[in-house]
C-alpha cells in the first residue's frame, strides 16, 4: 500500500515537471512559431530549388522535395530538442530551478520530467510537419504515423538530453549558444537529411557514421518513403543506444549540477 | 527545532558564515539581521540543504542537513529573496505543481492550494499569469508555496527586500496573519531593522557570518541605554529632581529649557510621570535596533529604501 502511494508521488512529481513545461510551451505562441517556420522553409525553399535542378539516379525516382522530407522532420527534432536545452539556463536565471532543487525531488526525476517536457515539443512540431506531409502529397497509412512517433521520440529523448546535459554545465546563455551550434549543424548536416549518403567519400562517411540523426533519418525515410540504406532494425537499435548514453549522461550531469 | 553547531562556509577568499552555533526553538520567530553580505542567505541555504558547509554542521526537525537532505526538504517551506515561480503559469498552476513535487496527496491537494491562496489573499488572481502580479502579489504567492505541503518550519529570506514602504506593510501583516493561523517555526533574515522588531520573537545581529547579539528585541535595545523622554516644564528644576524617585527612571539631565529622563519602557510610564510633573509637552524615543547594531559594531545598517515611518516613534502628549 505504502509503496503504490510511493509510486503515485513519484509519478505525480514528474507529471508536474512536464505539465509546467508543457503549459509554457503552449503559451510561448514565438516558440511554437519560430521552431516551425525554419523546416518550412527548408522543405519548400530548399525542396523546390534544388528539387527543380537536381537528378540524382539515386533519388529513386522520388522528387528531392518529398526525399528531403524525412530529413526535415528529423532537423527539427535536432534544433528544438538539443536548444531546449537552454531553458534549464533560464530556470536558473530566473530562479524556478532553485525552487524546484528544494524540493523533495531527485535530480534524475527534474531531468527526467524536463526531457519529457522536450519531447512532447519535437513531437507536436512534428505533428504539424506531418500535416504539411499530407498536402505535399506524402502517402502516410496509420502504421507509418505510430512508427514515425517512435522514432522521433527515442531521437528527442537523445538529443534533449544531449542539450540539458550542455545545459547543466552552463551558466549564460550566449555560451550554450555558441557550443549548442557547433553540435546541431553537424548533426543536421551529416545526417544524410538533405542527400544520400551511399556514394560519399571515406572521411564523411565515417562522420555520418557517427551522428545518431543519420539512423533516424534513414529509419523515417524507409518508413515513410520506403527506400533506405541500412535494415530499419539496425537503425532502431543504434537509436535505442544512444538515447539509453545520453540519457544516463544527462541524469549524472543533473546530479552534479549545482544548486545554486 | 533547529540546531546549528559550528557551522562554517568558506568560500576562496571569504568566509561567509563563521563557526555559527545556535539553537532555534518550536514556534519560534527567529530573526537574522544584518546588513548585505553578512551571511544571512547562506545560512539559509544550507539549512535548506542547496549549499554544502565547508564545516560544522546542523539538523532542521531532527533531520541532519547532510545525512537526511531529502527529509529536510520535505519538512520545510522556503521563501527565496527573488520570486522563484513561473511567470507564464498562473497562481494556481504554479501551486498546483510545488503540490505535486512535495507529494501532497491528491484528495487534499485542491483544498491546501485553496487554503493557501485564501491565506496570502490572492484568491481572486489565482487564475491569472504570475507576470502580471506586482511585486508584493509575487512573494505572497511565494509564502503560498512555501505552506502547500505544511512545513513545520519556513524560511524567509528578506520577505520584503524592493518592496514599496506600502507593499511591505501588507506583507508584515499577512506574515502576521500566517503566524497566527498555521503552528510554524519562522526563520527570518532581513535588513530592515523594524521588520525584524515587528516580526520576530527573537533576533540574531549578524555581521562578517558571525553572530555578534542574540536575544528579543526588547533584549538587545535595553543594551543601549533605555528610552529617552523629552518634556518641557515650568516647574523648578528641584522639584523635577524628585522624580529620580520612581524605579523606572535611570537618569535625569536638564538641557536647554529640557528636562531629559532616560528611563524603562517609556510608553508604559509616561502615564506615571505625568502624574508628579505638569507638562507643556512631552516626546520620547526608543533605542532602534540600528543603535544595536551601531553600538556593536561601529557601522550602520545601510538601508535601502526610505523608510515608512517605523523607526523613530514620538508621541506628543498635550494637556492645555
Amino acid at each position: 500500500m505504502s509503496s503504490m502511494i510511493e509510486i503515485s508521488t513519484y509519478f505525480g512529481k514528474i507529471y508536474a515537471l512536464w505539465l509546467r513545461e508543457f503549459k509554457v510551451y503552449l503559451r510561448e505562441k514565438s516558440r511554437l512559431v519560430a521552431s516551425t517556420f525554419t523546416p518550412l522553409l527548408w522543405l519548400f525553399v530548399i525542396g523546390n530549388g534544388f528539387g527543380s535542378s537536381t537528378t540524382l539516379t539515386s533519388l529513386h525516382a522520388i522528387d528531392y522535395q518529398k526525399f528531403i522530407f524525412p530529413g526535415i522532420i528529423c532537423m527539427s527534432v535536432i534544433f528544438s530538442a538539443v536548444f531546449f536545452g537552454s531553458y534549464i539556463i533560464w530556470d536558473r536565471k530566473f530562479d524556478f530551478l532553485k525552487s524546484v532543487m528544494v524540493a523533495p525531488v531527485s535530480r534524475g526525476t527534474i531531468f527526467t520530467g524536463k526531457t519529457l517536457g522536450g519531447m512532447t515539443n519535437s513531437l507536436i512540431q512534428t505533428t504539424i510537419l506531418l500535416v504539411v506531409g499530407v498536402i505535399i502529397g506524402i502517402p502516410f497509412t496509420p502504421l507509418s504515423i505510430v512508427e514515425t512517433a517512435a522514432v522521433i521520440l527515442l531521437l528527442s529523448f537523445a538529443l534533449t538530453s544531449l542539450g540539458l546535459t550542455i545545459g547543466s554545465y552552463m551558466t549564460s546563455l550566449e555560451g550554450f549558444q555558441m557550443i549548442v551550434s557547433f553540435v546541431v549543424f553537424p548533426l543536421f548536416f551529416l545526417s544524410g537529411a538533405l542527400f544520400p549518403l551511399d556514394k560519399l567519400p571515406e572521411w564523411l562517411s565515417v562522420l555520418t557514421t557517427i551522428d545518431p540523426a543519420t539512423y533516424s533519418v534513414d529509419a523515417l525515410r524507409q518508413i515513410i518513403l520506403g527506400i533506405g540504406s541500412k535494415p530499419l532494425g539496425i537503425d532502431i537499435l543504434i537509436l535505442v543506444l544512444y538515447t539509453a548514453g545520453l540519457g544516463l549522461l544527462g541524469t549524472l550531469s543533473f546530479r552534479r549540477m549545482k544548486a545554486i | 527545532m533547529i540546531k546549528i553547531h559550528h557551522l562554517t562556509k568558506r568560500y576562496e577568499k571569504l568566509t561567509a558564515v563563521d563557526d555559527l552555533s545556535l539553537d532555534i526553538q518550536d514556534n519560534e520567530i527567529f530573526g537574522l539581521l544584518g546588513p548585505n553580505g553578512a551571511g544571512k542567505t547562506t545560512v539559509i541555504h544550507m539549512l535548506a540543504t542547496l549549499l554544502k558547509p565547508t564545516s560544522g554542521s546542523a539538523s532542521v526537525n531532527g533531520f541532519d542537513i547532510l545525512k537526511d537532505s531529502a527529509k529536510v526538504r520535505s519538512s520545510i517551506g522556503i521563501v527565496f529573496q527573488v520570486p522563484s515561480s513561473d511567470d507564464l503559469l498562473t497562481g494556481y498552476e504554479n501551486l498546483k505543481v510545488h503540490a505535486f513535487l512535495y507529494g501532497v496527496p491528491a484528495e487534499i491537494r485542491e483544498k491546501r492550494i485553496n487554503d493557501a491562496l485564501e491565506l496570502v489573499g490572492l484568491t481572486e488572481r489565482k487564475n491569472d499569469q504570475v507576470k502580471k502580479y506586482s511585486g508584493g502579489m509575487r512573494r505572497r504567492l511565494e509564502i503560498a508555496r512555501g505552506l502547500i505541503h505544511e512545513p513545520n518550519v519556513l524560511f524567509l529570506d528578506e520577505p520584503t527586500l524592493g518592496l514599496d514602504p506600502s507593499s511591505r506593510e501588507t506583507m508584515w501583516e499577512y506574515i502576521q496573519k500566517m503566524v497566527k493561523e498555521r503552528k510554524l517555526t519562522i526563520i527570518l533574515t532581513t535588513h530592515y531593522m523594524e521588520e525584524a522588531d515587528l516580526l520576530c520573537n527573537r533576533i540574531g545581529i549578524i555581521d562578517r557570518g558571525k553572530i555578534i547579539a542574540l536575544g528579543t528585541p526588547r533584549e538587545l535595545k535595553s543594551k543601549i541605554s533605555g528610552d529617552t523622554v523629552r518634556l518641557k516644564t515650568k516647574m523648578q528644576n528641584a522639584d523635577i529632581a524628585q522624580l529620580k524617585n520612581l524605579d523606572f527612571v535611570r537618569k535625569i539631565e536638564f538641557i536647554d529649557e529640557q528636562v531629559v529622563l532616560s528611563v524603562d519602557d517609556a510608553r508604559r510610564n509616561i502615564p506615571e510621570i505625568l502624574k508628579h510633573v505638569e507638562v507643556e509637552y512631552v516626546e520620547y524615543a526608543t533605542p532602534t535596533l540600528n543603535d544595536v547594531f551601531l553600538k556593536l559594531t561601529g557601522r550602520t545598517i545601510k538601508e535601502q529604501q526610505a523608510e515608512g515611518g517605523f523607526m523613530e516613534r514620538y508621541v506628543q502628549y498635550d494637556r492645555n
